[in-house]
């Protein structure tokens, strides 16, 4: 069986490129897929403490996680989409007027 | 490393990656002839006679065709995406091979000769200093056993988009972005109404593991199948609907008449492979046929019964034989299809898979589940 | 050493590696493969955490249906590689050296404080059984609010894609009546003449 330990040190390892992919890429749509990459980061551990204490539950809340995932994606593409439409870029730093 | 070589774990990755190959090119060779039987059916109904010059009847023609894929010039356009577009063939092809390991081919059979072999493995293992003890009298007609076996299949079907998209893309040709764009809405919008329809089935048995559904449907001299209501002649209608749902959304699936949009020869050249030839080509080509196969095989497995029929029980190796006559009946029928039925127009098949089909499936979902409620 | 060590390492090398991928590259669409790639690996890891159903469901909702989105919405944009016009990176590279420490921080107070516990749960933890079980009784109020949230998103969504729709009816609409006006008044000059 696999430690515990190695699935929370490679949770915190992709969990921290998230961290930085964020802060180091200006373009929102790799934002986006930045903060995907955090949401799963977490989700390995829920589940990694899901088998290991013998409850269901952060599986269960996998999902939900996965939910939220998908309307965000939804949602949020459907807001790069209009901010390209109007801006031709995407750019975070240039979308800093609190207007289209 | 001793305890790593005697582990049950590596016995069974060997185990399974020798059933991997042997069943690897039986598939390879059911994509073969289909493509050959496709051009003769085809041929037949068209009053034609079709290849047959290679081998007698034309069944080398085959061989031919690859050998001629083989040595054709292999085009890369010059205003490609290089790296996506040698990557596209392969994330097409890869996911629609592993689905493999699901299939339930038959029930465990006695393999002739099986005491023997595993009598010369435990010796041979035994003499460089293992503790192997391999019992090969029985073996089970698949690879493995998976518990969410069907939701695999689903997971591994819907990793082939990305192939088709990216394709399509990375041609940087307006011919194939069209082809790619349509393939992948259609295929995402025909998998909702694919996956629903299956819903009703999965209330009659209560598992995801093919093995076990094909298990489950032996009772009346092996024709209790599912499509027959299962457990219950009572859920006959909710079966029935979800079979039909399921079998034209799986036609949609993997872009075949009436619903090859992607291809349409007449606007589109070749939809998302125009750009492609020689292997790559034959390689999506492969993973076409490799899908067709394996919806064929879920509709087998989900409503047909799987491998049952009469008389497996006593004689194991029939199951095999069953199994693959109704999965060649469903590609059969592919091509019986092809040969009858004119193309959708592209807002008729969107209109059709979101407003008609959709519905009807999560409504089919709601009846099963008030038929089962009343008689399960 | 198991066979599910080599997995795990396999797997999570890959997954770290296409993180890197996803943050490093230029080109969003090499980023999207990365974030593809992460996540069926992580579907493999949690496949070792004896978690079958959410690692099919990590496959065809996460990898089959979210990054879907993002292919699509980066090939519609048809978004190449961007060059940044504004370069407020060059601070944060600064942040690197203390994120990097950080990090090894949080390993190593996590490798100490967890170290190497049984696990408690069954093989049969993550079926599909007892997920149902736990989803439809306990945790059904939280199943039902996911439900609103996604129609939620559903509605905005098409909002804010159909937006630019109506606007364009309505400008077509003018430029029709526009041109109708005229076409009336060349007409009445026609007449007129």
């Amino acid at each position: 069986m696999v430690p515990l330990s190695w699935y929370l040190a490679l949770s915190a390892v992709l969990f921290t490129i998230g961290v930085v992919g964020v802060l180091i890429q200006r373009n929102a749509i790799v934002l986006f897929m930045c903060i995907e990459l955090m949401l799963n980061a977490v989700n390995l551990t829920l589940v990694a403490f899901s088998r290991f204490l013998g409850d269901v539950t952060g599986q269960l809340f996998v999902f939900m996680v996965m939910t939220v995932a998908a309307a965000e994606a939804a949602v949020g593409l459907a807001i790069i989409i209009s901010l390209f439409r109007n801006r031709e870029t995407l750019n975070v730093d240039e979308a800093d007027l609190l207007k289209l | 490393m001793q305890s790593l070589f005697n582990s049950l774990d590596l016995q069974f990755v060997l185990g399974s990656l020798i059933k991997i190959a042997i069943f690897w090119i039986f598939i390879m060779l059911v994509v073969a002839y289909m493509v050959y039987a496709e051009r003769r059916v085809l041929a037949v109904i068209q009053n034609r006679l079709g290849p047959n010059r290679v081998g007698w009847q034309g069944l080398l023609q085959p061989f031919a065709d690859l050998i001629k894929f083989i040595f054709k010039e292999d085009l890369v356009p010059l205003a490609v995406n290089k790296a996506l577009y040698m990557m596209a063939p392969v994330i097409v092809l890869v996911p629609a091979m592993m689905v493999l390991i699901v299939y339930p081919f038959g029930p465990e059979v006695p393999l002739p000769f099986g005491g023997v072999l595993s009598q010369l493995i435990n010796d041979l293992t035994a003499r460089v200093g293992l503790n192997w003890n391999v019992d090969l009298r029985t073996i089970n007609l698949y690879i493995t056993n998976f518990n969410v076996g069907l939701l695999y299949v689903f997971a591994m079907t819907s990793l082939g988009v990305y192939g088709i998209v990216i394709g399509g893309w990375a041609s940087n040709s307006k011919y194939s972005l069209l082809g790619g764009l349509r393939s992948s809405a259609q295929m995402i919008s025909y998998e909702l109404a694919m996956s629903l329809s299956v819903v009703a089935v999965l209330i009659q048995i209560g598992t995801l593991d093919l093995n076990e559904i094909a298990r489950g449907q032996g009772d009346w001299f092996g024709l209790r199948w599912n499509i027959f209501g299962g457990p219950t002649l009572a859920m006959l209608p909710s079966a029935l609907i979800a079979f039909v749902i399921y079998l034209i959304s799986a036609i949609a699936e993997t872009n075949r008449v009436p619903f090859d949009l992607p291809e349409a020869e007449t606007e589109l050249v070749a939809g998302f492979h125009t750009e492609y030839s020689s292997l790559k080509f034959a390689l999506f080509f492969m993973a076409e046929y490799v899908n067709m196969t394996t919806v064929s095989v879920l509709a087998t497995t989900l409503f047909l019964g799987g491998w049952q029929g009469p008389f497996v029980e006593q004689f194991p190796w029939l199951g095999i034989v069953y199994f693959l006559a109704k999965v060649f009946f469903f590609l059969f029928l592919y091509i019986w299809l092809r040969g009858t039925l004119p193309r959708f127009r592209y807002d008729q098949l969107m209109n059709f898979g979101w407003k008609i089909l959709l519905p009807v499936a999560l409504f089919n979902i709601v009846l099963a589940s008030v038929l089962g409620v009343l008689f399960l | 050493m198991e066979i599910v060590h080599i997995l795990f390492l396999a797997f999570a090398a890959l997954a770290v590696v296409a993180a890197f991928n996803v943050i490093l590259q230029r080109n969003p669409i090499y980023s999207a493969i990365g974030l593809i790639v992460v996540l069926c690996s992580l579907a493999v890891l949690f496949l070792t955490l004896y978690a079958p159903f959410i690692a099919a469901m990590q496959v065809i909702v996460y990898a089959g249906a979210i990054m879907v989105l993002f292919v699509f919405v980066i090939m519609l944009l048809n978004i190449r590689e961007e060059e940044s016009k504004t370069d407020r990176q060059k601070y944060l590279k600064f942040l690197a050296a203390p994120l990097f420490l950080a990090l090894l921080g949080m390993i190593a107070a996590v490798v100490k404080t967890v170290g190497n516990p049984a696990p408690r749960g069954t093989d049969q933890l993550g079926s599909v059984q007892t997920l149902a079980e736990g989803m439809f009784t306990k945790y059904v109020l939280p199943f039902e609010a996911t439900s609103v949230l996604i129609l939620m998103a559903i509605v905005g969504s098409m909002l804010l894609a159909r937006r630019e729709k109506a606007e364009d009816v309505e400008r077509i609409e003018q430029a029709l009546a526009a041109s109708q006006e005229g076409a009336e008044a060349t007409e009445k000059e026609e007449v007129a003449a």
